[in-house]
């Protein structure tokens, strides 16, 4: 499977189309190089997010090396952080959410994990992109 | 014969109890939904509404469970099926109260349990009392609770004390000053369900 060596990454957005348009841009600049998914809307296909399509999006972008997540805004944030609790045993610790502007963050943190970069690696690159 | 009974006398209560939350939420759905049109993106009506209709569904699973785990049942749907921030922090508060309360609980159970379910919240939605959130409503039910005072009438004054407060969490907080004026749809949501539980309860003395 292709790019399964290198860290996954997953956005999720309160809007459906900003999640598949920054994955769209993401796989702009590193192809098939990184595992990647993405989710965005309520469970009605509204906007918003969910737990359940978080834990389906970090099954998808699965990586032994770990998975960092791009979040919008703060339900994005608590319901990544709730998903990755819901995790088995053997991938805690192995998934991070990036405090990253989404669109900007997911491209410079795939392009970091593409290199085979480390998950602290991946989301310290996407942080740098945050103010201080 | 006996032990037999009270279980059948508990399912009943628990489910009593499930239900009256969910109703009453799900009635209030429209004023929650105004309240966060003011300073929120407007769906914390709609997506409570979803996530205790989702509970509705599953009520005969729920209710055939010890309390404990018909609370962490509840949280779980919460989790999986509200959507926004709410999903989890209700989500959280209901399955931290099951993992602390005993299967029949007194008022000292209850206010221990919820004491530790506050500070789950605390931590899920990394606030703390004092930001116009539930917790402004969940922290001062606690006291009531532990003074022996009224928790439905703490509630609802807790609830009113939002309305000068200015937001420091969640989506309201982008508003700054212009939040003040508003009550919290979080701290108008818990009131409900303080309400819906108290008169539950209320029922059986």
């Amino acid at each position: 499977m292709s790019g399964s060596g290198n860290v996954g990454i997953v956005v999720v957005s309160h809007s459906a189309d900003i999640a598949r348009g920054t994955a769209d841009m993401v796989r702009q600049m590193v192809g098939d190089e990184v595992p990647l998914a993405f989710c965005g809307g309520d469970p009605d296909g509204g906007l918003g997010t969910n737990v359940e399509s978080i834990m389906a999006a970090i099954d998808a972008a699965w990586s032994d090396r770990g998975v960092a997540i791009l979040v919008d805004l703060g339900g994005a944030e608590t319901n990544s952080e709730m998903a990755i609790e819901l995790q088995p045993e053997e991938r805690q610790g192995r998934i991070v959410v990036c405090n990253a502007p989404i669109v900007e963050g997911a491209v410079m943190a795939a392009t970091e994990a593409s290199g085979g970069a480390s998950l602290e690696d991946v989301k310290r690159t996407a942080e740098e992109l945050s103010p201080s | 014969m006996q032990a037999e009974i009270l279980t059948a006398m508990d399912q009943a209560l628990t489910r009593e109890l499930i239900e009256s939350v969910a109703r009453r939420v799900i009635d209030h759905a429209g004023e929650l939904t105004t309240l966060d049109q003011a300073i929120g993106d407007g769906d914390h009506g709609v997506n409570m509404k979803r996530g205790f209709e989702a509970v509705l569904a599953d009520l005969d699973t729920h209710a055939a469970k010890p309390l404990p785990e018909a609370l962490k049942s509840v949280g779980m749907a919460l989790v999986m099926k509200v959507g926004g921030a709410s999903g989890p922090l209700y989500g959280t508060l209901f399955m931290t109260l099951g993992k602390t309360l005993p299967a029949e609980p007194g008022r000292d159970d209850v206010a221990a349990s919820l004491a530790a379910a506050i500070d789950a919240v605390k931590a899920r939605g990394k606030s703390d009392v004092g930001q116009k959130t539930m917790l402004d409503v969940l922290a001062p039910v606690h006291v009531a609770l532990v003074e022996g005072r009224d928790p439905v009438a703490a509630a609802n004054e807790a609830a009113d004390a939002t309305v000068p407060m200015k937001a420091l969490r969640g989506r309201a907080s982008f508003l700054g000053e212009r939040s003040i004026g508003h009550m919290d749809p979080g701290a108008r949501s818990s009131a409900l369900m303080v309400g819906a539980i108290t008169e539950v309860i209320g029922r059986q003395a």
